[in-house]
């Protein structure tokens, strides 16, 4: 093999290396096995680990070398398939898009599951409610000719530039659990479904935006956010959530009169 | 290799012979907003909107009347020590005072009954506390607008 590799062993570094990188933090995690205790704990890991990695290499660690019964979810551990966010230091992040030295780790780092959604274990909650509601937005396209296209559905760059932000969503529900009007009851459609339906409502090429804008009239809709601008300081794409929520309200009202 | 020794699956072969015909055809994919009875039943209509409209409309108003209102009353013409009875009496003598005060009380208490009512939405947990918490603003709400329409229609400054 040509590339370099760095040696890295999960041990503390040998004695007299000066400038090691590595230093110890505290991860405070939160614990829930509905099979011991009906309550969860906080529960606290040590780790000689370098500031430099991210939370999910220490969550990795504890789980591979400290207690193997710690469970959370995670695929591309790239920032991409969305399914580690969790609430570190207060703040819905991506564990894997998050580095243990922006997280000032002299202090012991929180690590919880993400609000408003029920927990199943440890940091796995169940995305259901979630995911109802996203489906609830019809995030496909649809188009009023039922016959198959004889050829491709061409879109300015202009038109395609006017949905781009919110083609961004990577579905990791940082935003909707981020969200105080969500963690009441959970009837709010959240920001997710929102940024979602606004994707296709601002296409060209589709054909229902009506409905969608239909859907989120609903009680539980788009007037449910108080632009508390949670859901845009959560999101790891950096999508402008509230404004995306606002554009689809303005539509709303702009349609009616 | 068959293609069609694995029908179980559900999903046809990407090449070869197809696994369905018109006479057998593929399963149906549930609808995507299929939801069960327990689902409750969804409340379009336009009233969150006006609602949500009412609010922002009443509010650039309302800065304008309030802001009026306590300069009139507070700060000019000598500030809050000439108000009294005749003071309040000689406003009420116009027709403008009179509709300015009235636009102001029903803006005002709709504009709040309504900020409310959504904090009550959004902080109540039970459905019984959100049922008393709205019922008791809802009458207060009404009690003060017609209280306050009353008195403004039927003043009579010659009381005794």
């Amino acid at each position: 093999m040509a590339t370099p590799v760095m040696e890295k062993n999960g041990s503390a570094p040998e004695p007299g290396f000066a400038d090691s990188p590595y230093i110890t933090v505290t991860f405070r995690v939160r614990r829930f096995n509905p099979e011991v205790a009906a309550e969860a704990t906080w529960e606290d890991f040590q780790l000689e680990i370098d500031p430099k990695e991210r939370v999910l290499d220490a969550l990795h660690k504890i789980k591979w070398d400290l207690d193997g019964s710690l469970t959370f979810r995670r695929s591309c551990a790239h920032g991409i398939c969305g399914s580690d966010a969790m609430r570190i230091n207060g703040k819905n992040r991506l564990a894997c898009k998050t580095l243990i030295k922006d997280l000032s780790p002299e202090k012991p780092i929180t690590v919880e599951p993400i609000k408003g959604l029920t927990v199943l274990k440890d940091l796995v909650v169940d995305m259901e409610p979630f995911f109802q509601a996203y489906r609830d937005v019809m995030p496909f396209l649809i188009t009023k000719d039922t016959n198959e296209p004889t050829r491709e559905r061409l879109q300015t760059a202009e038109d395609r530039e006017r949905f781009d932000d919110t083609t961004k969503c990577i579905l990791c529900a940082a935003c909707t659990s981020s969200c105080p009007v969500f963690w009441n009851d959970g009837q709010y459609f959240g920001p997710a479904a929102i940024v979602n339906a606004h994707r296709f409502i601002f296409d060209s090429r589709d054909e229902a935006g009506e409905q969608r804008l239909e859907i989120l009239n609903d009680r539980d809709g788009v007037w449910r956010c108080r632009t508390t601008f949670n859901c845009t300081d959560a999101c790891p794409r950096g999508i402008e959530v509230t404004k995306a929520i606002a554009e689809v309200k303005r539509a709303l009202i702009t349609r009616r009169f | 290799m068959s293609t069609t020794e694995s029908p179980a699956s559900g999903i046809g072969p990407v090449e070869g012979a197809s696994l369905y015909s018109a006479d057998n055809p593929a399963p149906l994919i549930e609808a995507p907003r299929a939801r069960t009875k327990k689902t409750p039943k969804s409340t379009r209509g336009n009233f969150e909107m006006v609602a949500w409209l009412f609010m922002r409309l009443s509010g650039v108003v309302l800065v304008v009347l309030v802001l009026g209102h306590l300069l009139i009353q507070l700060v000019l013409d000598g500030g809050v020590s000439k108000i009294g009875f005749a003071f309040v009496a000689g406003r009420w003598a116009s027709p403008f005072w009179q509709v300015w005060d009235l636009l102001m009380l029903w803006l005002a208490m709709l504009h709040g009954a309504n900020g409310l009512r959504t904090v009550i939405n959004d902080y109540a947990e039970r459905p019984n506390t959100r049922l008393w918490l709205k019922g008791l603003l809802y009458t207060a709400t009404v009690f003060t607008i017609l209280l306050g329409t009353l008195v403004i229609f039927t003043f009579d400054p010659n009381i005794r």
